[in-house]
């Protein structure tokens, strides 16, 4: 298949995709669940991959992902909430000290910015560490991070530990998926340039990345301050969907939740980041809801179910696929146009098969 | 100035109570094949690992194309150990990472292969382009770039080509025959366009035929890609045919050097091969 037509086929998925949302949104009332589901999957496939490229794509295996998306989410609401709604929002600090507010759009720019600046300052000191204390380090700074954002202190700039609420959001599924896309499309292209190709060694191989001339410092500070930048947009659009946002929400096991989304859908996919995070939401939101409350059949009161036994759930499916399904969903494999229609028509991607083993 | 690429000058590296290397001094001229030999543990690796700027040295510098490129003394009680009543008179430190001495032109193999696992041949060689892009993260990403890809491309397939993998461009370089992947190896260090290549026991794990095939293949890039070669290497036939002069290391220290001839009949470097310990 040439370039061009899988090109063309796959623009012409996606118009489809967004055109059956855009008639599913004026068909199915807007409370609808699969609403709920499409737009906190579009928001965790942003983040899931965003994780994917330090962890899968780089070998940074970091956990500072609710963090950045909580710098993401301030920085979102507290630069847009209308100027008349301020001494509402901030009614224990005085209107706050901001007194103006920003376009949506430029807002969300801006919060991926501030997050990645965030992660640049942090990665100077912890980026030189080896993996296990990069995590710890990384899953550290985002609890500082959470209880810093609810200092008393800060309440002027952050509301303390109130709510922020009152700023625009916008409603349609399409906003979400266009959003997450045009940014998981930009990661795409990075992954596919020749600094993913470096990204790729340094997970590869360290030291023979750095023998080939790849600077370890610089490259990991790159994949650790775009991967915020997008977090930092996720939890933008996050906020966003939520309508209002509190620091407490983003905690470590929000993290956990992103990192079980990527290590579903595959480490180093991802396709499999986008399709795992839609089935996780679907299953968390959707499915097994039922779990977390009581249920009586009969006068009988079916035992385990209360709240919070979701969790143990989730825990069990977590163990049961890291010891028995590590490769995920889809392993390092993306799904593509070109790989249905090689399969379809039975075509192999090696030109040559011929292995001369030894 | 001396035509002299490599030198190293009183090397001394000690991990904690072990001297791996011990004073070291050596010289590698332009277009030579040096080779450093002795028993296990000598110390040859960790001098690769000097002269690439993986660890500093304790003490000590190293020179290329007569250009100071890594310089440490110790500090505290050791300098005076070290330096003697020139203590004083160094005081710089000159400790570049890897990949600069690689962009410097020297670039390096691995006692154990060490490929970029998941990655083609193809993509193995290319990797080496990145450090002399023009673009930045915001041109690449965008793949404004678009001749400065294709150029990098064509560069990686004209050196698959002259190096004869081309055959084997699209295969995981890991799923190549073991020799195949130690020659894919010295093929990525040469993507770096170095001018001085330091092989760390190319030869380790090959049959008969191979080595002399990987003999071969050494002279004849050493010819054509205008090279200086500086080998540890343990099969002594190769050493013997291909090396123009011969360092031997032994617990970290110089215990002999010269051609061939003059190292093959040292009784110090027999002992050493032997094991025998000497009597000093
Ligand atoms: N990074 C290190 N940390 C501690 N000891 C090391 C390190 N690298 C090498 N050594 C020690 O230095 C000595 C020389 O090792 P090496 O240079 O690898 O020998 P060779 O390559 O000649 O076989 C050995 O005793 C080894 O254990
Ligand atoms: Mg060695």
């Amino acid at each position: 298949m040439k370039k061009q037509t899988e090109a063309i086929i796959s623009v012409a998925l996606i118009a489809a995709l967004l055109a059956v949302l855009f008639i599913l949104e004026r068909t199915i009332p807007s409370t609808s669940m699969l609403f709920t589901v499409l737009k906190k999957g579009a928001i965790y496939a942003l983040v899931a991959v965003s994780m994917n490229l330090l962890n899968g794509f780089t070998g940074l295996f970091s956990l500072g992902q609710a963090g950045f998306m909580l710098v993401g989410a301030y920085t979102y609401g507290v630069l847009t909430i209308p100027v008349d709604q301020r001494p509402n929002v901030y009614m224990y600090y005085d209107g706050g000290m901001i007194q103006f507010a920003l376009h949506p759009i430029a807002a969300i720019i801006i919060a991926g910015i501030i997050a990645g600046i965030f992660a640049y300052l942090i990665g100077l000191p912890v980026l030189r560490l080896k993996s296990d204390y990069l995590a710890i380090a990384t899953l550290g700074f985002a609890e500082i991070i959470r209880a810093v954002f609810q200092w008393d202190k800060l309440g002027p700039l952050t509301n303390g530990s109130n709510l922020l609420r009152n700023y625009p959001s916008y409603k349609s599924v399409l906003f979400y998926f266009i959003a997450a896309g045009v940014c998981i499309a930009l990661i795409v292209m990075l992954i596919n340039s020749t600094y993913g190709r470096a990204f790729k060694a340094i997970r590869d191989d360290e030291v023979a990345a750095e023998a080939m001339g790849i600077n370890l410092a610089h490259h990991k500070r790159i994949a650790f301050v775009v991967s915020s930048f997008f977090a930092g947009i996720s939890g933008a659009l996050l906020a966003m969907y939520q309508t209002s946002i509190q620091a407490s929400m983003f905690k470590s096991a929000m993290t956990y939740e992103i990192l079980l989304i990527v290590v579903i859908g595959g480490i180093g996919s991802i396709t499999g980041s986008c399709i795992s995070s839609f089935l996780f939401i679907i299953l968390s939101e959707w499915l097994l809801r039922f779990l977390d409350s009581e249920l009586v059949i009969g006068g009988f009161k079916v035992p385990l179910l209360r709240s919070g036994f979701r969790k143990v759930v989730f825990s069990i499916i977590i163990m049961i696929i890291v010891l028995f399904f590590r490769q995920g969903i889809m392993g390092t494999k993306e799904f593509s146009v070109r790989r249905i229609f090689n399969r379809i028509t039975g075509r192999s991607r090696k030109s040559s098969e011929g292995r001369n083993g030894r | 100035m001396s035509e002299n690429v490599l030198k190293v000058e009183h090397v001394t590296m000690q991990f904690g109570g072990v001297v791996a290397v011990d004073n070291l001094n050596l010289e590698v001229n332009k277009g030579e094949i040096v080779s450093l030999i002795g028993p296990n543990g000598a110390g040859k690796t960790t001098a690769f690992n000097v002269i690439t700027g993986v660890y500093p040295p304790t003490n000590g510098a190293v020179y290329f194309q007569g250009r100071k490129i890594v310089e440490n003394h110790p500090q505290g009680k050791m300098r005076r150990q070290y330096l003697g009543e020139n203590e004083g008179k160094y005081d710089h430190v000159i400790a570049p990472t890897p990949d600069r001495i690689t962009k410097l032109g020297i670039a390096r193999t691995f006692q154990n292969i060490r490929l970029f696992k998941s990655q083609t041949v193809f993509e193995n060689i290319l990797i080496a382009e990145h450090m002399r892009r023009t673009s930045n993260l915001f041109t690449a990403t965008l793949h404004l770039n678009g001749t400065e890809e294709r150029n990098m491309r064509e560069e990686a397939d004209r050196l698959l080509h002259i190096l004869e993998l081309d055959d084997v461009r699209n295969e995981m370089a890991t799923s190549l025959p073991y020799g195949k992947q130690r020659r894919l190896e010295i093929a990525r260090a040469l993507a770096t366009k170095p001018s001085l290549l330091l092989l760390d026991e190319p030869a380790a794990g090959m049959n008969p035929q191979e080595t002399d095939e990987l003999t071969a293949f050494i002279g004849r890039i050493r010819d054509d890609f205008h090279l200086t070669i500086f080998m540890i290497e343990h099969h002594m036939d190769l050493v013997m045919e291909i090396s123009d002069r011969i360092y031997v290391l032994d617990f970290g220290k110089l215990i002999s050097q010269g051609t061939p001839d003059v190292v093959q009949s040292d009784p110090r470097v027999i002992s050493a091969y032997l094991g025998v310990q000497e009597d000093e």
